[in-house]
């Protein structure tokens, strides 16, 4: 009962906060310097992790659904089934799951340490809104770069399965391609690329608002930053089903 | 109680879950006083400090400043009020992610009060006030204690305020530090004309720079008086703490 309840004080407090954060956004434009730092952070600093986990995820479907599809003589479709299965389902989640384990984390212990050591008060104090300055470049660098990483994902894990498909296969990288570009649609890619600006906001806001409450030194900011890889891992997934249940009936 | 108090604080209550930290306190802070309140660890004194900017919000009571009731106000409309109210942390809270020369900016740039040469000269006057030019490039974890809490005095005096809120200006610093805080304390109330609260455990602090000192016990004032009248006070617990017999308590 008491977990339930955690539970909806926990989601009504997120939606509070994205509500808050977009209001500042339109009435208090984010600082073009907090901004540009928090691109950098949550893109470019996160291009190794996401191409290295794209990059094998793609080379071990390619090979286990390139071993199963041969044992049909369907090994023709590798491309295809690999293509669907990453561009809807794996290349936006474990961007996911990895910008929330490293970006999500960070933020939090970020925020975390601020509030504890009366960073977040100062703000306060000098007439400063702490969701303005710190919450709202957070999202919006994180709803910017999610998206664009997941788009990145998709392609560089696309490559890697060609790569596997090619040497274990024998499937040419120009079939490869071919086959995949005629069986995909543009909704497919919308689709991939929404799912990570949704995952986007949910990491983003998980992090921020458990940043932003915590409490009790660094024992308080480890807890904060467990909670939020915790929180954005599962929440993630558990968005991941309803959303694609909603794409597949729209 | 005066009513022409810069700073009235009627019958503030406040509590965390179970625990009443303050239980109606009534103050009033002159204009361009320094009053410094002390009292036993625990007793609200940074509570206190912290609804005088709004920075927490009463329970019960009423916070007015010239007379308006700063703790009805909503964060936008404080914004006015904090640029009136400045507060220098017990740990300074600088921006660890920004030098000492942005942190002082920081409210310059915040409320476009200037920009270019403008604000590379009022940071350097800024940084000189406390003793501190030269540092502009340095980051905050470079400095030491004392040095960062002047740094973070600094980035206050930048908003012009017509109070500081001092909370532990000398905690942790060593006594010749701590002595440098305090000539800071009351050389700007005298040539900036500053009211200044300052709440310490530090006797030797409250003694050189109080003008007035207010006594809390148990959530409440137990006695505000001339920093004087209070030394010569015969209440047990009163003479017993400005002694340093019960300090630290």
């Amino acid at each position: 009962m008491v977990l339930v309840r955690n539970w909806i004080v926990g989601l009504g407090e997120f939606f509070l906060l994205l509500q808050r954060a977009a209001v500042a956004a339109v009435v208090d434009r984010p600082r073009p310097r907090v901004l540009l730092d928090q691109l950098h952070e949550i893109g470019v600093r996160s291009l190794s992790i996401v191409n290295l986990t794209a990059v094998f995820t793609g080379m071990v479907m390619a090979l286990q659904l390139g071993y199963f599809l041969s044992k049909f003589g369907a090994k023709i479709f590798v491309s295809r089934v690999v293509g669907l299965a990453i561009i809807s389902e794996l290349g936006p989640v474990l961007t996911a799951l990895m910008i929330g384990g490293r970006v999500g984390a960070g933020m939090a212990a970020e925020l975390g340490t601020m509030k504890v050591t009366e960073q977040i008060d100062a703000l306060r104090a000098l007439g400063t809104d702490p969701i303005s300055y710190l919450v709202v470049p957070r999202l919006v660098a994180i709803a910017i770069m999610l998206p664009l990483l997941t788009g990145m994902a998709d392609v560089v894990a696309l490559v890697g399965g060609s790569i596997v498909a090619y040497g274990e296969l024998g499937v040419t990288p120009d079939f490869y391609f071919t086959s995949l570009m005629q069986f995909l649609t543009l909704g497919d890619i919308a689709r991939s690329l929404i799912k990570g600006a949704v995952f986007a906001l949910i990491i983003g806001g998980i992090a921020c608002m458990n940043g932003m409450e915590a409490s009790g030194g660094a024992d308080g900011v480890g807890r904060a930053t467990t909670r939020t890889v915790v929180g954005a891992s599962i929440s993630v997934l558990i968005a991941d089903f309803f959303l694609t249940k909603l794409m597949l009936v729209l | 109680m005066s009513d022409n108090a810069l700073i009235q604080v009627r019958g503030l209550k406040k509590a965390f879950g179970s625990q009443q930290v303050l239980s109606g306190i009534d103050l009033d802070i002159l204009a361009g006083e320094t009053l410094v309140v002390l009292g036993h660890s625990g007793t609200g004194k940074s509570v206190l400090l912290k609804h005088i900017n709004v920075l927490l919000r009463p329970d019960e009571g009423e916070v007015l400043i010239d007379g308006q009731a700063v703790h009805e106000l909503t964060e936008k409309e404080l914004v006015p009020v904090r640029r009136r109210v400045g507060m220098l942390f017990q740990s300074g809270a600088l921006f660890d992610s920004l030098t000492i020369a942005e942190n002082v900016a920081f409210p310059l740039d915040e409320h476009d009060i200037c920009a270019g040469d403008e604000r590379t000269a009022r940071v350097t006057e800024l940084l000189d006030m406390v003793a501190l030019d030269g540092t502009q490039e340095k980051m905050p974890s470079e400095l030491s204690g004392g040095m960062r809490k002047r740094a973070a005095l600094a980035r206050t005096l930048a908003l012009e305020p017509e109070v500081i809120l001092y909370d532990e200006p000398t905690t942790g610093l060593d006594p010749v530090t701590g002595q440098q805080i305090n000539e800071l304390i009351s050389g700007l109330q005298e040539r900036l004309g500053l009211t200044s609260i300052v709440v310490t455990h530090d006797i030797a602090s409250a003694n050189y720079v109080a003008d007035r000192m207010a006594f809390l016990y148990d959530g409440k004032v137990l006695r505000v008086d001339t920093a004087d009248e209070m030394r010569a006070s015969d209440d047990p617990m009163i003479s017993a703490f400005l002694s340093g017999g019960l300090s630290g308590a």
